[in-house]
């Protein structure tokens, strides 16, 4: 096993199960039929789908008929937003958030160039939303209020309940990217009737690339993206991608059948990687809120040091992680998700996130804090900043907010 | 990692010369925190001016840190005078190219030069250098307007784009843009850039200097070429220049593709011949991997 990376990267995507594994094989020796064939070869496929939409309709508590499987994140966010504002013809206003995934945030801001208000919700320093702005800026001119339920830099927990409801008093449509939530915090679609979208991604829980769900409340409007066939009950046209699909069933099954356990592993090994990193590094500063937080998700902050030459000695390591989200990576441009959460840019730049997952050990934490902090204290020395000086280029400000923020995790 | 040159990582894993020099003649600082990098540069000069050691600190990318541990190389046994006249392209041809994004390394690596230099020849440069009291175009890193003309003079930029490359300005909230866009206009219309003029080709021997030669053949590869080839996640690397032979590395999905290897020569070298000079051969020095990318897993 010793190729295999130390992966604390388990936002951008996850080790494919082997219960996932083991649920494809069948499919690949004699099952690969076409699911729309009327042949019972062709049928058996379509058998397959039909019980993985049952299995992720129970892992979110919906009904097998309110999930239309697609290629992912991406092409739900777009599908569920260019679906409620075509649902509401008459309303051109939508309200999303400044930490928003791209998939969101892009989308808003070309239907912004043809015509509709776009507002962007601001986060505070924790990461959150403030509801009170979302009173103040919804109407009755909202289509839709998208939110994601987690971030995936910081992993905050944004307040959907609270949410729906203000929603739901000007009649506007709720979309959640659920894409991070899925698999490390209960879903339950029941208890959240004012959700209309949700979406999300297989391969975040263990399942494979390049396959997704959407689910639409039955009473919801649809726009499919793909048009020329009957597939997903005319929703998303073309041949079912059934290895992933099938693949996303097992993975749902496994993680609905002990998700409470998989959760409490991910916090355990996430809180011993904090505590360790904590007490073994001076200069840190833990990002969003920690409290409202997914289980698995740690966003460091180191200072002094740039999180681009971290990442890439963590990488000469055999260490996998990320600085920001994994899009921007190679790019100057510091995390929107952090900018907005008006973190100082001298503490964005070391920012690095860390994410564990069910199979994380404790030995490859421990293993991992070791190297971390062996390559923090050699970028560190290479710095000019943060020797003998501390206050070096910080402003008394900034030092407060620092101790603050230590005062805060002890 | 992705973009970056074999020579590059090696300088930052292994960097030369880290740290403070204590009996350091001069020192030059630049950066800061917010701005996301900062240098110092510790220069220990002889009697006659002659750099005898040169030290440096860095707190930014792998680029800056790589580029600092060159500049440090590159400084040693130099007089004074001479080490003035090194440029950012120097730095980045000795690290085989630098991706376009990441050229103000560079110019980093540069201004901690200039410095130096300026307090070696006891110029007062806390005037010049009171940054914190001058208006910044940009605010996100502290840019002030000096820094981004000469930026466009220096470099030749025609766009938001290349400034941001060079200073970072407008990289961050991209609300300078139109301020960018007006010192632009302003730069060059006080100065239309003057045409290069192309030394003539003799008789098939390159009319190029050595280091002209490299710096041509550079810019054919990171203007022509090595767009192209990130498209498909890949890059090519300038390993070395003797007689006319061009010796080049494949990296990314290209150094796995040994099949294209052969045409990509071609290519390659068909370009250069044709922008630089007719009797150059490209020799593809790469070892290509004849196994897969592993996914990662755990």
């Amino acid at each position: 096993m010793s190729n295999q990376p130390i992966y604390f990267d388990n936002n951008s995507t996850t080790f494919p199960a082997p219960e996932t594994v083991e649920a494809i094989l069948p499919m690949i020796g004699d099952g690969w039929g076409n699911p729309s064939s009327t042949h019972s070869f062709g049928q058996k496929a379509r058998h397959e789908i039909e019980k993985a939409r049952e299995g992720v309709a129970r892992m979110l508590n919906c009904t097998p008929a309110e999930l239309v499987f697609n290629s992912g994140a991406t092409e739900g966010n777009n599908t569920a937003i260019y679906s409620a504002v075509e649902s509401l013809p008459e309303r051109k206003h939508i309200i999303t958030t400044r930490t928003e995934h791209a998939s969101v945030l892009e989308v808003a801001r070309y239907l912004r160039d043809s015509g509709y208000r776009v507002t962007e919700l601001s986060v505070d320093r924790l990461g959150h939303i403030d509801l009170d702005e979302l009173r103040n800026e919804i109407s009755g001119d909202t289509a839709l209020v998208s939110l994601m339920w987690a971030n995936n830099e910081t992993g905050v927990i944004s307040p959907i309940s609270a949410a729906g409801d203000i929603a739901k008093q000007f009649g506007a449509l709720l979309h959640v990217d659920a894409v991070q939530a899925a698999g490390k915090l209960g879903i339950d679609l029941t208890e959240h009737a004012a959700i209309d979208y949700l979406t999300i991604s297989a391969h975040k829980f263990h399942g494979l690339k390049g396959t997704g769900a959407l689910f639409v409340r039955k009473d919801a409007g649809y726009t499919p993206l793909l048009r020329g066939g009957h597939h997903e009950r005319g929703r998303r046209a073309g041949t079912e991608a059934v290895l992933g699909i099938v693949a996303m069933g097992a993975a749902a099954r496994m993680v609905s059948a002990r998700l409470n356990d998989y959760a409490a592993h991910m916090q355990t090994m996430r809180d011993r990687l904090q505590h360790s990193l904590l007490n073994t590094l001076d200069d840190l500063v833990i990002n969003g809120d920690q409290h409202e937080r997914l289980p698995n998700t740690l966003n460091v902050g180191f200072r002094y040091i740039d999180g681009e030459a971290l990442l890439m000695m963590m990488d000469a390591e055999n260490i996998c992680v990320s600085a920001g989200s994994a899009c921007m990576s190679g790019s100057l441009e510091p995390s929107h998700v952090l900018l907005a959460m008006n973190v100082p840019l001298s503490a964005i730049h070391g920012s690095v996130r860390f994410c564990t997952s069910r199979y994380t050990s404790a030995d490859e934490v421990d293993e991992l804090v070791q190297k971390t902090a062996k390559i923090v204290k050699r970028l560190r020395e290479i710095s000019p900043f943060g020797h003998d000086h501390k206050p070096a280029g910080l402003t008394h400000e900034a030092l407060q907010r620092h101790r603050e923020y230590f005062a805060q995790v002890k | 990692m992705i973009g970056y040159t074999t020579k590059l990582k090696d300088h930052f894993i292994n960097p030369r010369n880290v740290g403070v020099l204590n009996d350091a003649t001069v020192v030059g600082e630049v950066g800061s925190l917010s701005s996301g990098q900062a240098m110092k540069l510790f220069l220990k000069l002889d009697e006659s001016e002659n750099i005898v050691a040169a030290t440096f600190q860095v707190f930014g990318s792998p680029s800056s840190i790589a580029a600092a541990s060159v500049l440090t190389e590159l400084l040693r046994g130099k007089h004074i005078d001479e080490a003035a006249r090194i440029t950012s392209a120097d730095i980045s041809n000795r690290l085989g190219g630098l991706p376009a994004e990441k050229m103000h390394t560079c110019v980093l690596a540069m201004d901690a030069l200039e410095v130096a230099y300026a307090r070696a020849r006891g110029i007062d440069l806390d005037n010049e250098l009171d940054e914190d009291e001058e208006f910044h175009v940009c605010r996100c890193y502290s840019v002030p307007e000096h820094k981004i003309e000469r930026a466009i003079r220096d470099h030749g930029l025609t766009d938001i784009q290349g400034i941001t490359h060079y200073t970072q300005a407008g990289g961050g909230c991209t609300s300078c843009h139109a301020d960018l866009k007006a010192i632009l206009g302003r730069v060059h219309a006080e100065k239309p850039a003057a045409a290069k003029p192309a030394p003539a080709t003799a008789e098939g021997k390159p009319a190029f200097s050595n280091l002209a030669l490299a710096q041509k053949i550079q810019e054919v590869l990171d203007r022509e070429i090595r767009p192209g080839l990130a498209m498909d996640g890949g890059d090519m690397e300038l390993v070395d220049i003797r007689d006319n032979k061009v010796y080049v590395t494949l990296h990314g999905h290209c150094n796995s593709c040994a099949s294209s290897s052969a045409t990509m020569k071609f290519f390659v070298q068909d370009r250069l011949r044709e922008m630089v000079d007719p009797t150059l051969e490209v020799i593809d020095t790469t070892e290509h991997s004849a196994e897969l990318h592993a996914p990662p897993m755990r």
